[in-house]
């Protein structure tokens, strides 16, 4: 077997995901190579290199293919494809862009987000936001799937030492150009890699109360801003803070859920977090559930206690 | 301009989906269905389309059984012109939608095909890549705003931790993201209406002969549930098991 796992990167430095993908690929079984598509600074390389069990990476450094761009990237990795019986992507926004373009060209199947390698053709994947784990088989000869992250770790980036494959392949050409990238303008850090996330409800009532509260605990506890889907729709928070099954699926290892009753939508996307809090006035409410620690009492009280005891 | 809306029908995303008893897949009897909510972003975008004069004509798509009617028929009171249902008995998977709605888009040659990202039951997030990548077309996913000029859409998408904007020449393949826009609520007037707007079904098998699924579903389980922890009774005693039990601050 030989797997090549798509790189997921922005010219400088690998997304984490990528590492997490190359796991993945280990637990697969047989040999893993990695494409780079797109320029790449020679840190960039070094740092795929170094991957421990990449065997080789593939570099095309047409630059056509930066930023993952998928159409450009795609028949690329089609052409690839032929040597390998595994394509193995990130589920970051490039690699869900990019993988079910190569599927559709290859006339395969796509495994979307998997979260356990059972063996080379049967693994787990969520569904219902992760209400269910289904255990499916790819049929097909070439298998395409992308990694969720938070399911496996990721790969040191130490002791390996690839082989360094420059490709002479240019683009086709595409329908799609760039214009821009706006980085959202946060010394937070970003909702769905954070390792703490401190996430608002309806109870807070307000977007005043919103801003508030809640940012001077996540300044506290370097966390990333959430939300329930009640808050978003009562307008407290933006749209992007949106945690659960149709906003964001995060697994932070601290997850502080205030005011926050616990919909089934929201439980789906907090839920594999491994340390959760819940601080509500009704202590029935469903979020109890499903918390490690839960306090029950009036989040405008305990939230600002919270942030002068931390100190 | 001509937009065509691909939609799904999934079980109702207020309801709490429950394994089936011998694990062979989802229990579906007596659930409620609705249009996915990606997708009803979707058909919101195309109505606006309209409603600014930019699109001519939208048209909602679904393949699946007779019972896919109802999401249709959803998709034409928030305003779609009309509607095509693709019909079959067969489980669907992302590549057999993928080749049914290119065959689709071959006979009505839109503009523009808009799809939600992903759909809420199966969570592929796959259907519109492949499309765009079967038509040989460019593709905007996770569209966030889109404005269009004569020759192209230019397309804010949501990527992980920001925005880009993107221009993709037309004819394209739009997958749509929350951030679009709030889908209105169907009055009553409408509904009415919409029952009387044209809706064509066209047996999927005439369009695309393989339809069989390539994804064996060998199980499905419901995770380990978690289990409630403890109850604490102040803010210091919650810190202190933050800090020295969980370790996690």
């Amino acid at each position: 077997m030989a797997i090549l796992v798509i790189a997921d990167h922005d010219g400088v430095a690998l997304k984490p995901a990528t590492l997490n993908a190359v796991t993945a690929a280990s637990q697969i079984g047989g040999s893993v190579d990695l494409l780079l598509g797109g320029q790449a600074e020679s840190g960039l390389i070094a740092q795929a290199r170094a991957i421990t069990n990449v065997s080789n990476v593939l570099h095309a450094k047409d630059t056509a293919f930066n930023n993952c761009l998928a159409e450009a990237l795609a028949p690329l990795v089609v052409d690839l494809g032929s040597d390998y019986t595994h394509l193995v992507f990130p589920a970051t926004s490039e690699g869900k862009s990019l993988a079910p373009r190569v599927a559709a060209l290859l006339d395969s199947a796509q495994l979307s987000e998997i979260t356990a390698v059972i063996d080379a053709n049967t693994f787990e994947r969520p569904i219902y936001a992760g209400n269910i784990i289904a255990r499916v088989e790819s049929l097909d000869k070439v298998k395409v799937l992308t990694v969720r992250s938070t399911a496996f770790e990721a790969a040191p980036t130490e002791g390996g030492t690839a082989n360094l494959v420059e490709l002479d392949k240019a683009s086709q050409a595409v329908n799609t150009a760039i214009l821009s990238e706006d980085a959202v303008k946060s010394d937070r850090p970003e909702l769905t890699t954070a390792k703490v996330i401190v996430s608002g409800g309806r109870a807070l009532g307000s977007s005043e109360k919103y801003q508030e509260v809640m940012p001077p605990l996540a300044d506290k506890l370097g966390a990333a801003l959430g939300a329930s889907r009640a808050a978003v729709d009562s307008g407290f928070a933006p749209n992007d803070f949106q945690v659960g099954q149709t906003g964001k699926i995060v697994a932070p290892d601290l997850y502080v859920a205030i005011g926050i009753s616990g919909a089934i939508q929201h439980l789906a996307g907090m839920k594999d977090s491994k340390v959760i809090v819940a601080i509500n006035k009704d202590p029935d409410a469903p979020i109890f559930g499903v918390a490690d620690y839960g306090i029950v009492g009036d989040l405008f009280k305990i939230v600002p206690e919270m942030v002068s005891q931390l100190g | 301009m001509k937009v065509l809306v691909a939609v799904k029908r999934v079980i109702d995303h207020n309801v709490k989906v429950r394994v089936k008893a011998d694990g062979s897949g989802v229990e579906m009897s007596g659930v409620k269905m609705s249009l996915n909510p990606f997708d009803e972003i979707g058909v919101e975008e195309a109505v606006r389309l309209k409603e600014k004069g930019i699109a001519s004509e939208v048209i909602a798509v679904t393949c699946g059984d007779l019972g896919c009617q109802d999401v249709l028929r959803t998709a034409l009171a928030l305003g779609a012109d009309r509607a095509v249902l693709l019909e079959t008995n067969e489980v669907l998977q992302p590549l057999a939608v993928a080749k049914l709605l290119k065959a689709l888009v071959q006979k009505e040659q839109p503009d523009l095909v808009i799809l939600g990202k992903q759909a809420i039951d199966d969570d592929c997030n796959q259907t519109g890549q492949m499309l765009a990548a079967l038509l040989q077309w460019g593709q905007a996913t996770f569209a966030s705003e889109i404005t269009v000029d004569d020759t192209h859409f230019t397309v804010s998408r949501e990527i992980d931790g920001g925005l880009q904007t993107v221009r993709v020449n037309r004819p394209a393949v739009i997958t749509t993201d929350l951030r679009l826009n709030e889908p209105r609520y169907a009055s009553l007037p409408s509904i009415m209406k919409a029952k009387k707007k044209p809706l064509e079904i066209l047996p999927a098998v005439s369009l695309v002969s393989d339809l069989a699924p390539r994804i064996k579903v060998l199980a499905m389980r419901e995770p380990e549930a978690r289990k409630a922890g403890v109850r604490v009774a102040s803010v210091p005693e919650l810190i202190d098991r933050l800090k020295n039990e969980a370790k996690v601050i």
